[in-house]
């Protein structure tokens, strides 16, 4: 199985450990990995903020990069799902909609295609998680708090399966934390009202970490909660399930 | 006081709402609240609640796919009932419609129940200056309109204003004693103001939740039964409603009326849903078509399924950036979720901002009882008011440069590794006040290495 | 052209090619209706009271309301109450009718409402001006859904139909619920077995 690991932009350059957390844990379960060195970004943050147009080359860029992969992982469902829903390539169009289908958030990879059911990890701490809403809502890794459906949770499954790692409860379980892309700087206020409010639902059921699968929602509350002196960490979930 | 936002956007009202955190609290929590009785009340339905969502989606859709001929069919079996259809291009014609009736039967005063529709057309306003007095009756609505403001909500218009700023509006305009904020009391003191406006007034004006093709008749909904007062004591009834508000059938009142109410308090029914099929004796009923943009909005194929709102306000209550910003942020008739998908079709220029008031989160096209995707058009708004040209030059260029970066692997990597020493080296480059990031956060601290460059050294295949 | 054809030829214009219209699914449900009937409206604020065939409803109503100076019925078996000059009665007239007796078509499980026409109630304010009011309904009426409601409506004429479930409400004081808005304070369903 050949594994096409596809690390956001910001993760490379601000979060380094998410990325070898992520290799390691896939190497872990046997995946012959590889990192294509000239990736770049998804193109979301353009298209988020109404110039999918200019994505093109990011599109193009993408799909040279991705195209001899079984499965393309990252993680962060937010850049996944904006592959899945906006990836198109004039110069290879089959091979765009093969990667808009074999493209994969970490968790679910884990979940849905290798089908772990054992990890060799620890945690010791409380432990919230923060639905990060593109994963959630749009890749349906856990269902969502709106709908009259079955409760299942792909990241919580696999965090429960980490020695002493115990999930806190949470007022609020799935509701967003205000990143948004641009609109954490666009619409500052809200957005950081928004961050206040998760911090707070996560410190007032004692949590240590907050953790989740996309870094973007994790680095707004992490400079939330460093500015407040809160003592309480973020870190991403492909860390926690890489611990030992 | 909503009028003077016109000329400013979301996140500046947005970033003023902000400046009481508690009263932020108040209000994010008393919509929390909504959401939440929302949630047990289609619990309650269990696993009929989807499908209920489903087939209610599929009914709009069929309807607005034959919008034209439900029309006619509607205003002919209206006609048949003694109703008499008026047909209105836009705002404008509408409030002219309006006041020609009011003309005809010399009548300077009316007493209106809820609907969205005059608000969206400025009729208060527009009959304001023509020396006609409007009395709003639906409670909330009267308390805005005393304060000389607009709704901020949709199904509930005062949910921004506290029962003490309530005690001394109604203290100042109706006479309750000083100091009393108890909300039966102000509620009771509503009543007896308002009964008399009913009992004198000879005209009334209604919305519409839904109208049914078949049958010619038109359904109000209301909790305080003020539409039917008005409505019954008058001797002219002026029903105003939208053109997407049509249903074909009357069963299908059983799908949405399952859900309406459910969606938008959490109560299994409203108290009064009334079906208005033909003039009581004596009466005369009208009842006004509006288009104003609909029409329009119905040929935009992205766009044309957010004409099948049935206005349960379900997208305002869920929606963490409207809970934190307040109605009045949205400078729009219809504030909120579908407010922002909705308002750009009138006027792009005024309201571009309002599909950037939102994070895309999604929670939206969930709770919505027609399923409405709700975040994906914010989304593909977004684009359209870029190709037409109604982004800011500055947010045109940066994104150019970020795509042109983003484009060549080796420049991201320049910029990446030169960012991140920069940073480290002289952090109040980034860290000041003029990043709206830093300014209540701060930034990630730069890794010496990029995970490009730990991978280069770690791993067989990072040799380049 | 009129506004009228304008819009109907834009309209036209507009509109997506035809989409199929669904039929509404109805599940059976397994449900006591009047056992529902009673807790959701009494959820809702309204209240039952179960008659039988020989208690008077004018009794009953006098019993519960003894402050009652004027009641009004649209019942003419209530001949006590009934209004027999209805035809001739200025509605604003029954601004200070503290109790109204009606009688609804039936009852619906789901939502506690009854259903009731011009029909029934004679004049079309009556049940929404009153101070308080009382529904008097069969209780082998009561129907399980909106979809059964609609079933049983079919296509029967009426010039105005009313689902009334509970008293007049409101909660726009601070989500502060209130009964009694412009509306009765009070409903009470006689629910008669």
């Amino acid at each position: 199985m050949r594994v096409g690991l596809f690390i956001p932009c910001y993760v490379n350059q601000f979060y380094p450990q998410v990325g070898i957390a992520t290799l390691q844990l896939l190497e872990k379960f046997g995946c012959e990995v590889d990192y294509p060195l000239a990736q770049t970004c998804c193109g979301q943050p353009m298209a988020n903020s109404g110039y999918e147009s200019l994505t093109g080359n990011c599109n193009e860029l993408f799909t040279k990069n991705f195209s001899s992969f079984d499965y393309i992982v990252c993680p962060s469902g937010s850049c996944v799902l904006h592959i899945k829903e906006h990836l198109h390539s004039a110069k290879d169009r089959t091979a765009a909609t093969a990667i808009r289908r074999n493209v994969y958030e970490l968790t679910e990879f884990l979940t849905d295609v290798l089908n772990v059911d054992r990890l060799q990890a620890a945690f010791p701490y409380k432990v919230g998680l923060h639905q990060s809403c593109h994963g959630q809502r749009g890749l349906h890794l856990s269902q969502m708090s709106e709908l009259v459906a079955k409760p299942y949770s792909k990241p919580e499954r696999l965090l429960n399966m980490v020695e002493g790692l115990e999930l806190i409860e949470l007022d609020r379980k799935d509701e967003c934390c205000g990143f948004g892309g641009t609109f954490c700087v666009t619409e500052e206020a809200v957005s950081v009202k928004m961050g206040k409010d998760r911090v707070r639902d996560h410190e007032a059921h004692g949590a240590d970490y907050i953790t989740g699968a996309d870094m973007s929602c994790l680095m707004h509350l992490q400079g939330i909660l460093k500015r407040q002196g809160s003592k309480v960490q973020v870190k991403h979930i492909a860390e926690i399930l890489n611990a030992q | 006081m909503s009028n003077s936002n016109h000329h400013t956007d979301h996140a500046t009202l947005a970033e003023k709402f902000n400046r009481d955190e508690a009263r932020v609290n108040w209000h994010d929590e008393t919509l929390w609240f909504i959401r939440q009785k929302r949630d047990r009340a289609a619990w309650s339905l269990g696993n009929e609640w989807e499908p209920l969502r489903e087939t209610a989606s599929a009914i709009k859709a069929h309807t607005l796919s034959n919008l034209s001929d439900y029309l006619q069919q509607f205003e002919k079996a209206a006609q048949q009932n003694g109703i008499t259809v008026h047909w209105a291009a836009d705002g404008e014609e509408h409030n002219r419609i309006v006041h020609g009736i009011l003309a005809k039967h010399n009548a300077t005063q009316l007493v209106k129940s809820k609907s969205m529709l005059t608000e969206e057309c400025h009729l208060n306003d527009y009959l304001k200056e023509k020396g006609v007095e409007v009395i709003d009756t639906d409670l909330g609505e009267r308390i805005v309109q005393l304060a000389e403001e607009h709704p901020s909500h949709i199904v509930l218009p005062c949910i921004h204003w506290k029962k003490e700023e309530i005690g001394e509006l109604f203290h100042k305009h109706l006479g309750s004693p000083e100091g009393v904020i108890d909300p039966s009391f102000l509620t009771n003191t509503a009543r007896v103001h308002l009964r008399e406006k009913f009992l004198t007034r000879r005209v009334a004006i209604t919305g519409v939740n839904f109208a049914i093709a078949e049958t010619g008749e038109f359904v109000v909904c209301t909790n305080e039964g003020n539409a039917d007062m008005g409505a019954h004591l008058s001797d002219v009834h002026i029903a105003c409603m939208g053109i997407e508000k049509l249903i074909p059938k009357r069963e299908h009142l059983g799908v949405f009326l399952r859900l309406l109410a459910r969606s938008a308090t959490g109560q299994p029914i409203t108290t009064y849903s009334s079906h208005f099929k033909k003039p009581r004796e004596g009466q005369e009923m009208h009842l006004v078509l509006v288009d104003n943009g609909r029409s329009t909005q119905l040929g935009r194929e992205d766009f044309r399924n957010s004409l099948k709102c049935i206005r349960c306000g379900a997208c305002f209550n869920t929606c963490p950036v409207y809970r934190r910003s307040g109605g009045h942020s949205y400078h729009t008739a219809i504030a909120g979720p579908i407010g922002s998908i909705l308002a750009p079709n009138l006027d792009m220029r005024q309201y571009k901002d309002l599909p950037f008031a939102s994070t895309l989160c999604g929670s939206c096209s969930n709770v919505c009882p027609v399923k409405i995707n709700i975040h994906e058009q914010l989304y593909q708004w977004r684009q359209v008011l870029t190709e037409e040209g109604y982004q800011p030059k500055s947010k045109t260029v940066a994104m150019k440069a970020m795509a042109a970066t983003l484009s060549k692997p080796s420049l991201f990597s320049i910029a990446g590794k030169w960012g991140r020493k920069v940073m480290g080296l002289v952090p109040g480059l980034v860290s000041n006040r003029l990043n709206p990031w830093y300014k209540q956060r701060e930034m990630p601290a730069p890794p010496e290495q990029s995970f490009t460059e730990w991978y280069k050294q770690n791993r067989k295949g990072g040799k380049s | 052209m009129s506004s009228r054809d304008a819009i109907l030829q834009k309209v036209k214009a507009a509109q997506p090619s035809l989409l199929p219209l669904p039929s509404i699914e109805k599940q059976p449900r397994e449900v006591d209706a009047v056992k529902q009937f009673q807790a959701v409206l009494e959820s809702i604020g309204g209240k039952v009271v179960f008659l039988n065939a020989e208690e008077s409803i004018a009794e009953k109503t006098v019993a519960l309301f003894p402050e009652a100076k004027r009641i009004v019925s649209s019942i003419t078996a209530v001949q006590n109450y009934f209004f027999s000059d209805y035809k001739s009665l200025r509605h604003h007239s029954l601004q200070d009718v503290d109790v109204a007796i009606i009688e609804a078509q039936f009852g619906v499980a789901e939502n506690g409402a009854v259903w009731v026409t011009e029909e029934d109630l004679k004049i079309r304010v009556l049940p929404f001006i009153c101070e308080h009011l009382v529904a008097v309904v069969d209780s082998t009426t009561i129907v399980a859904t909106l979809h059964e409601a609609y079933e049983r409506i079919g296509a029967s004429a009426y010039g105005f139909g009313a689902f009334i479930a509970g008293p007049s409400k409101t909660a726009d004081i601070e989500q502060s619920l209130v009964l009694g808005a412009h509306g009765p304070k009070s409903m009470t369903v006689f629910l008669l077995h």
